[in-house]
């Protein structure tokens, strides 16, 4: 075919025709193209990795979570196995133990500071994978270059089988990649320790055409109540983009928020950053939502500023004498919650101006515990914590300090609350002139009564009420 | 080479012309020309009730088919807006259904032998969800399906967004020994814009067509029974819900959904 020579003048007129015939059916040249100067490339991996330059794959580094990082020769290029043609890439996912890496897990990004590809005509990464055994992979996506990371999209908990099969990651707006470098990335972890392998090949973004019905989400889609502060700030989380795909199968993929254009109904209470930061900067509502790709974001957040918040006081007492469950103050021992639900109080974690609050609304009960382990607070002699409450109380508030006893368990009178078998426990009651609205106060709950001989396993604090309060700095000393 | 390369440069040209540009949604067949029934659902309200009526409830045993949804001609169910018909499959507690839904039917108002039969339709789409058009043989005398003829024009099943089914259904090939064909869409969908679906209905055969593609041919060798296409046919559109067919919707299937019709037109020989 390379012989072939369009010396034919009139082939080249008839040419010519043709095209302009064509051009007439398409749409006007939008003015967007002007910007998509790079290639748009969908291989990146056939029997090779195609166009990605020499250094292209950057293994997930040790991490303060996870020190040993992922092992770093995870990655092959296998001429014994392939979907198609010669070759296909292997990822040998090491043992939990091995001392080069506890899993495999890396980016592909195209080499080069001034590389990229226009990925805007595509809808789909797809690869064909098997594993040398049934297995879920933790991640694959793209969109992560170890930069900006702006538009990275994750499929996760993917199901490999011993033959191979198609996988398809949608892309939740491929508009936004008129320059990408992440065209790949995994992560997998040992399965009970023991590592395995995996191959992908044919690996490429696509124009399928199949993928549509876009359902974005933000919160999961949830429609969340938040009430707090001016100051306060909230991460718009569960972001994700699903798609409904040839086989039917609804696909889930994480997005990144740079995807999603967030709102807020009154930017005079609370504004949303481009990477879904909330800040609240004013009282009243504000509804915070979302779209993509011209779909409104199902899930949502109303959230409400009571106004401003000042700081609880700085606790005083030395660190080495306190055991602090919560405070910026001190370091804090483990909770297992701060809302264990034994009925319908709201709770939300505030975070204003760097300093760490709990809020409880419309209480009734609510519990803390901390059983794993208990507290040990022999040789300790009160209880602190600081309230703040805007409402004032139609009845007391009581603050209850339980001890499980040696039996290993809370046991609870389920019809009025008391301690039963080997639990001991104390009660505060403050009266509504004991807890005056708009100010803080600190309460201290002596661990004596029933505490006094038994106070090695303490595991819950419960508030009973009708307000809603702030809580800081709780600790024994 | 230089003479490969004319040849090439002559075939070229109207081929390439030809697929150039194929949004054009008229079909040029030979033989059924002349219409004779057309409705472009250009007037907001109802459906046109001298061509259409709505079957009411749920049938014996679900339409026959288990299906779960209860039929109305309430506008929430069946109403032409904006230039089309939309039936619409809701999700609602009605007379002891889960389901809400809407079946126009031309019995008794229009009935055709032979023919070109064709609707422009943009497809609902989720597990359990059923849309079809079709057509039963008009009979008044007590003759009772299968043998009576069924032609389904279009069916299709949500959770299969790319694949319609055409068939017919006689005494000894009905249901699930219906004689059918699949057809499916590469690189698209039904749910996401409108697509063309018909016969070409004659004495002894029926050509199925998905936009400009003859997919399937029905003869009588074709069917292990009783021909019976031989005489004057209703047609029926609707969106049903559940039964045999496709299943039941999950929590996965959003309602409502909706099917879409730009047209319905019916061509008979003009020879």
């Amino acid at each position: 075919m390379k012989n072939i020579h369009y010396t034919n003048t009139r082939f080249s007129l008839l040419l010519a025709f043709i095209f302009s015939v064509f051009a007439s059916c398409e749409r006007d040249v939008s003015d967007d193209v002007a910007f998509a100067t790079f290639p748009a490339t969908g291989d990146i991996f056939t029997d090779t990795p195609v166009g990605l330059g020499t250094n292209f794959y950057f293994p997930y580094g040790p991490s303060p979570e996870n020190p040993p990082g992922s092992k770093p020769t995870a990655w092959s290029v296998d001429d014994e196995v392939s979907f198609i043609g010669e070759a296909s890439m292997r990822f040998d996912v090491p043992n939990a133990d091995d001392p080069e890496g506890n899993f495999a897990g890396a980016i592909f990004r195209i080499d080069g500071e001034g590389s990229g590809r226009d990925l805007s005509g595509f809808d789909a990464l797809t690869f064909y994978a098997k594993a040398s055994q049934n297995v879920n992979i933790g991640e694959f996506g793209f969109g992560e270059d170890f930069g900006e990371n702006k538009y990275v999209v994750t499929r996760q908990n993917v199901a490999l089988t011993t033959n191979w099969v198609k996988y398809t990651i949608p892309i939740p707006d491929p508009s936004k990649l008129v320059r990408e470098r992440g065209m790949f990335r995994y992560s997998a972890g040992a399965v009970d320790g023991l590592g395995f392998t995996f191959w992908v090949d044919e690996l490429r973004f696509e124009k399928l055409g199949t993928i549509a019905q876009p359902q974005p989400a933000i919160f999961n889609g949830n429609d969340l109540v938040q009430q707090t502060f001016n100051g306060s700030n909230i991460l718009i989380n569960g972001l994700t983009q699903t798609y409904n795909l040839e086989s039917g199968i609804n696909q889930t993929v994480v997005a990144a928020p740079s995807y999603f254009t967030f709102s807020s109904s009154d930017p005079d209470v609370a504004q949303v950053s481009e990477l879904g930061a909330v800040s609240v900067v004013g009282p009243g509502t504000s509804e915070i939502t979302a779209i993509l790709a011209g779909v409104r974001a199902k899930g949502s957040l109303a959230v409400t500023s009571t106004g401003t918040i000042t700081s609880a006081p700085v606790p005083t007492a030395p660190a080495a004498e306190v055991i602090s469950l919560f405070s910026n103050q001190y370091t804090n021992v483990p909770v297992d919650t701060f809302r264990a639900d034994f009925g319908s109080t709201g709770f939300s974690e505030i975070t204003v101006n760097g300093d760490d609050f709990k809020f409880y609304s419309s209480l009734d009960f609510v519990g803390i515990q901390f059983q794993n382990p208990t507290i040990d607070a022999t040789g300790k002699s009160s209880l602190f914590l600081d309230i703040y409450t805007n409402d004032v109380a139609s009845g007391n508030f009581q603050i209850q300090v339980r001890d499980r006893g040696a039996n290993g368990q809370l046991d609870t009178d389920i019809f009025t609350g008391n301690p039963i078998e080997d639990d001991a426990e104390v009660r505060l009651d403050l009266t509504p002139a004991e807890l005056p609205v708009g100010q803080w106060i600190t309460v201290e709950i002596p661990l004596n009564g029933n505490l006094a001989a038994q106070k090695n396993n303490l595991a819950q604090i419960v508030f009973v009420g009708g307000i809603d309060f702030l809580l800081d700095n709780v600790y024994i000393r | 080479m230089k003479n490969r390369t004319k040849k090439i440069s002559t075939l070229l040209l109207p081929l390439l012309l030809l697929v150039g540009c194929n949004t054009d949604e008229t079909q040029t067949v030979v033989n059924f020309t002349e219409l004779v029934m057309q409705d472009e659902f250009d007037t907001d309200g109802a459906p046109n009730s001298t061509l259409w009526k709505s079957e009411i409830g749920t049938g014996v045993n679900g339409w026959g088919n288990n299906e779960l949804q209860y039929y109305t001609d309430r506008s929430e169910n069946v109403k032409v807006e904006n230039g089309v018909l939309l039936i619409t499959a809701n999700e609602e507690s009605f007379e002891g259904s889960s389901y809400t839904s809407a079946r126009l039917i031309t019995d008794g108002l229009f009935e055709q032998q032979y023919g070109r039969f064709e609707a422009r339709i943009r497809l609902p789409y989720g597990q359990g969800v059923w849309p079809a058009f079709w057509m039963l043989g008009a009979y008044d005398d007590g003759t009772i399906w299968p043998n009576i003829g069924e032609i389904d024009i279009m069916e299709f099943r949500g959770q299969e967004p790319t694949t319609i089914l055409g068939s017919v259904h006689g005494p000894g090939y009905s249901g699930g020994a219906a004689i059918s064909k699949s057809f499916t869409l590469q690189n698209d969908r039904f749910d996401t814009g409108f697509h063309i679906f018909g016969i070409e209905w004659g004495p002894a055969y029926v050509n199925f067509y998905v936009d400009d593609i003859l997919y399937n041919q029905i003869t009588p060798e074709d069917v292990t029974g009783e021909w019976v296409f031989d005489h004057p046919f209703y047609i029926l559109m609707n969106v049903a819900v559940g039964g045999s067919f496709v299943g039941a919707p999950n929590e996965e299937t959003n309602f409502p959904q909706s099917m879409l019709v730009d047209y319905v037109r019916v061509y008979k020989n003009a020879n």
